[in-house]
């Protein structure tokens, strides 16, 4: 049974954590089961629409196709890591001021992704915001506020 | 009338609890010892299990209980999110058990493993040993109902679960006295829901009742079927509804909630949690009934609609959920929109052996406008006539009474409707530009009208609870038994609260979780009757809470409880806008006066017995590419009459996700299956072709307020509606463009091209 198991170590919103995960694991598990990090959510387990989404070293990543052990020595960021002192981020703000948010089940995977556009800085056209977040799929919204928080929170940086 | 509240724009009160990750869906609560139940499905479209063999999974390691039909009750449910009738012929049709000993469908239940861990659950599953009889199936509905086909149930022999339909007038009358008849066929396909959470629940036992956490839209109904399909008694089961990850009608039905029941039972109330990969989500829920219409309509010389015939076929899958009640929701609701002087429908729901088909946003109206809205353009392109003007030329008029429903038509906004629309989207001016187009990109205009209705009466029970208990500081506590599934419906009921009873937003906290133990009676998110049904409810609760807290003013001031209102959180004397004092004193007084002491509450219910019909129409705009077939919606305008929209934010999210849902079936969406083995072809996100943001145009979301006069706030329905009218409206830019009329949806590119070729266009 041991050889399914390693320790390893990552830094999960500010927090250094140590734990032995099951080889056959994905960060997404360990995240939600061992860490009780259930913002992260699962849609569909095999990387199709970007609600388990979280940034491994700044980059936005579907958590259920990454293994747990590839985690190891990386730096992550939840949905539960943006707020600071009970602060929204402005990426949060926006999708709340905008009436981005109605089920709420893709919303944290897509305000990731829009965190790491904003941390990047690029200047993007409306057609590259949209390829930039296309990885999400939401059924509620037809994406019209989100698209709306997004291109709202880019241009106030 | 003025509102402080309703109409403005509340932000959302689950918005940052959303967002911050906090807002906990079933998944996210973790009981201990909780095990893992996965389900075995079959791999053919119809077949027998002659033998069953469970004995290699039951011995692996880590495997708690294995179940076949064997070990549960041999009951009959039906799955279908209805409120329960006390007339038996009302009932839905009772034709499944929980697990069964025939397959009708690939993916149907036919074993349970319930396991330590997902993994020891998958690979258990791999060792049950099943010997299938493999019998001939039927995918198409109108080979379904041949002689000699394959029989689904054995109580339909004919496959046809029903055939009832509605008339009134004269239609062979009308037919034979025409200046006109036109007829055309459409058909839609299958389509799923998608909502982002598959579905899933867990139960455990307390004492001897069975606790089971769902994501569902309709907790005190699920209570109810659990109960049926185990042969319980009602009051055994408790259902807790948390935050919900989407369910567009999917969780408007009781599905994993009898699994995880007998899955509890079976391992002695030991925390079971069944949730449904993607994959399975497919085939194993619901889908959009796919329906093909045989449209028949009788048109007078000076383009006067007299008669129409409509023959409807619905496909409704494996077992009949909800049924025939889908297809005559669609001959129902269609009615008050345009008057015909004759009508007849009739309808058959079908058996066969694809998975079932249910609820899903629209409830058959988005398929028989897609119907009739082409049909009307056909017709007006045959008779060379603005498409418009057609229409308008035969819509009814506030006050029309449906001959059949007896409905009233009380606010009619099509009118308004259409007129904002065509000044938006510019129709006169690029009707003229979009003249004698040869290139080898195409634009065209097209619109399409719709009528929907708020909630279900008067062929269901409309019945909603609400309680409000006052807290010392004079803020309240809302409590529903209706359902917050990501619509905003705790955000515009927190409104209409804080409307009625004189407070800010702020001092109403509703119960997001509806608990069958604790949250008053109310059938549920459906129909989009909750702001309409459920509102009633809220008001008049908020009113018998401000009728305490005045009261209670009254006897301090000796003013009289007409003279003192409830403004912003604090009592003020009427006229002369004098403070009297905050609310908080009433408050305080209501729960600790050493005589007087009565805590301020409201626990009530109505019944509504009204229905507010709601309209709206879609303007698309379209660009086609006559080389590859691909359709580009460059705009799409949908303009609403949903009465007073309380909460305009919330108003136009319902609008673009709606709208998209229609695009999807328009121009993208369908669920595919193997004609050779009734195999699902393309049950994954990747495959199925869901709208991304990529493929969705700019949304525009309009309304005309008229209020209706039976809404608690002159509310009507708006939930489901943009769902109806932008498919057509599509279908008919794309014949404005091309001349090709698309009478299949949905138009992607491989059919478009198809289409092309066959008319000789490529």
């Amino acid at each position: 049974m041991d050889e399914l198991k390693r320790k390893i170590s990552f830094n999960v919103n500010d927090e250094q954590v140590s734990l032995e995960v099951d080889i056959r694991t994905s960060l997404l598990e360990v995240l939600r089961n061992e860490l009780h990090l259930t913002g992260v959510k699962q849609g569909c387990g095999v990387g199709e629409c970007g609600a388990c989404t979280v940034l491994i070293d700044g980059e936005p990543i579907d958590s259920c196709i990454y293994l747990a052990i590839w985690a190891d020595g990386k730096t992550i960021t939840t949905v539960e890591g943006l707020a600071k002192n009970g602060k929204l981020s402005k990426v949060q703000e926006a999708y709340v001021n905008e009436g981005a948010i109605q089920c709420g089940f893709c919303t944290p995977g897509l305000v990731l992704t829009t965190t790491a556009l904003v941390e990047k800085g690029e200047q993007l056209t409306d057609e590259e915001i949209k390829r930039e977040i296309s990885g999400h799929f939401c059924r509620c919204t037809g994406y019209q506020k989100i698209f709306m928080a997004v291109k709202k929170v880019l241009e106030d940086k | 009338m003025s509102y402080r509240v309703i109409g403005k724009e509340v932000k959302r009160v689950d918005a940052v609890n959303k967002v911050t990750g906090k807002a906990k869906f079933t998944d996210d609560f973790f009981e201990r010892d909780m095990l893992i139940g996965k389900v075995l499905r079959s791999p053919y479209a119809h077949a027998k299990i002659k033998n069953i063999n469970v004995d290699k999974a039951k011995a692996l390691e880590g495997v708690v209980e294995v179940l076949t039909y064997k070990d549960l009750p041999n009951i009959k449910y039906a799955t279908a999110g209805h409120p329960y009738s006390l007339d038996p012929k009302h009932r839905d049709v009772a034709d499944r058990t929980i697990l069964t000993d025939k397959a009708r469908h690939v993916g149907d239940s036919i074993a349970i493993v319930i396991a330590k861990d997902e993994l020891i659950a998958e690979k258990a599953l791999k060792l049950i040993e099943v010997d299938y009889e493999v019998l001939p199936f039927v995918l198409d509905p109108e080979k379904a109902m041949e002689p000699g086909a394959p029989i689904i149930h054995d109580d339909r022999p004919n496959n046809v679960i029903s055939s009832v339909g509605q008339e009134f007038g004269n239609v062979d009358e009308d037919f034979k006295n025409a200046d006109y008849v036109f007829t055309g066929e459409y058909e839609t396909s299958v389509v799923q829901h998608c909502h982002l959470e598959n579905h899933t629940a867990y139960a455990y036992m307390e004492n001897d009742r069975i606790v089971i956490v769902s994501s569902t839209q309709i907790p005190h109904i699920a209570r109810r079927i659990v109960a049926e399909a185990l042969g319980l008694p009602w009051g055994k089961v408790r259902v807790i509804k948390p935050y919900i990850g989407g369910g567009f009608g999917n969780k408007q039905e009781v599905i994993v909630e009898p699994m995880v029941a007998a899955m509890t039972l079976a391992v002695n109330g030991r925390p079971v949690r069944y949730t449904m990969t993607r994959e399975e989500s497919f085939i194993a829920t619901r889908t959009r009934h796919a329906m093909k219409f045989y449209m028949k309509t009788a048109v007078t010389k000076d383009h006067k609609l007299q008669a129409i015939h409509i023959k409807a076929i619905s496909n409704n899958g494996a077992y009949a959920s909800h049924g025939h009640s889908i297809i005559m929701s669609a001959i129902s609701k269609f009615r008050p929109l345009y008057n015909f002087k004759s009508f007849k429908a009739e309808p058959k729901t079908v058996y066969t052996n694809l998975p079932s088909a249910g609820a899903m946003r629209g409830y058959g109206v988005p398929q028989i406008f897609f119907a009739l809205e082409s049909h009307l353009d056909d017709i007006a392109k045959k008779l060379n006539i603005d498409p418009i003007e057609f229409r308008m030329n035969n819509v009814i008029q506030a006050g029309h009474v449906d001959p059949i429903s007896k409905l009233t038509v009380r606010t009619f906004g099509i009118p308004e409707c259409i007129k904002k629309g065509k000044e938006l989207i510019k129709w006169d001016e690029k009707q003229e530009l979009y003249k004698n187009q040869t290139g080898e990109k195409r634009r065209g205009l097209g619109m399409a009208c719709f009528s929907y209705f708020s909630g279900t009466y008067p062929v269901c029970l409309e019945v909603a609870g609400c309680r409000i208990a006052m807290n010392q500081d004079g803020s309240v506590q809302l409590m529903l038994g209706a359902t917050e599934i990501g619509q905003g419906a705790d955000t515009v009921f927190t409104q209409m609260a804080a409307e009625a009873i004189g407070i800010p937003v702020d001092m109403v906290h509703i119960i997001s979780t509806q608990d069958t133990d604790v949250a008053p009676f109310d059938t549920g998110a459906y129909a989009s009757r909750q702001t309409y049904i459920t509102g009633a409810a809220v008001k008049q609760a908020a009113i018998e809470v401000k009728k305490q807290v005045l009261e209670i003013a009254s006897r301090k001031t000796g003013l009289k409880v007409e003279n003192l209102d409830i403004v912003d959180g604090k009592i003020i004397e009427v006229g002369l806008n004098r403070l009297i004092c905050d609310i908080s004193e009433i408050a305080l007084e209501a729960f600790y006066d050493r005589i007087d002491s009565k805590p301020i509450t409201s626990d009530t219910s109505v019944n509504v017995r009204t229905n507010a019909i709601a309209y709206g129409v879609s303007f698309a705009e379209v660009e086609v590419d006559m080389l590859t077939g691909q359709i580009e919606v460059l705009h799409l305008i949908n303009v609403h009459d949903s009465g007073t929209i309380i909460n305009p934010i919330l108003a136009e999210g319902q609008v673009h996700g709606g709208v998209s849902m229609s695009l999807g079936a328009a121009l993208s969406e369908r669920l595919m299956f193997d004609e050779r083995t009734g195999a699902p072809l393309n049950n994954n996100l990747l495959d199925y072709k869901l709208q991304t943001i990529m493929d969705t145009p700019n949304i525009e979301a309009h309304f005309v307020e008229l209020p209706d006069p039976t809404g608690a706030f002159g509310q009507k329905s708006l939930g489901e509606n943009p769902t109806i009218s932008p498919a057509p409206a599509v279908r008919n830019a794309v014949l404005d463009a091309t001349g090709v009329a698309f009478n299949k949806i949905p138009m992607n590119p491989q059919s478009v091209f198809e289409k092309f070729k066959e008319e000789g266009l490529l």
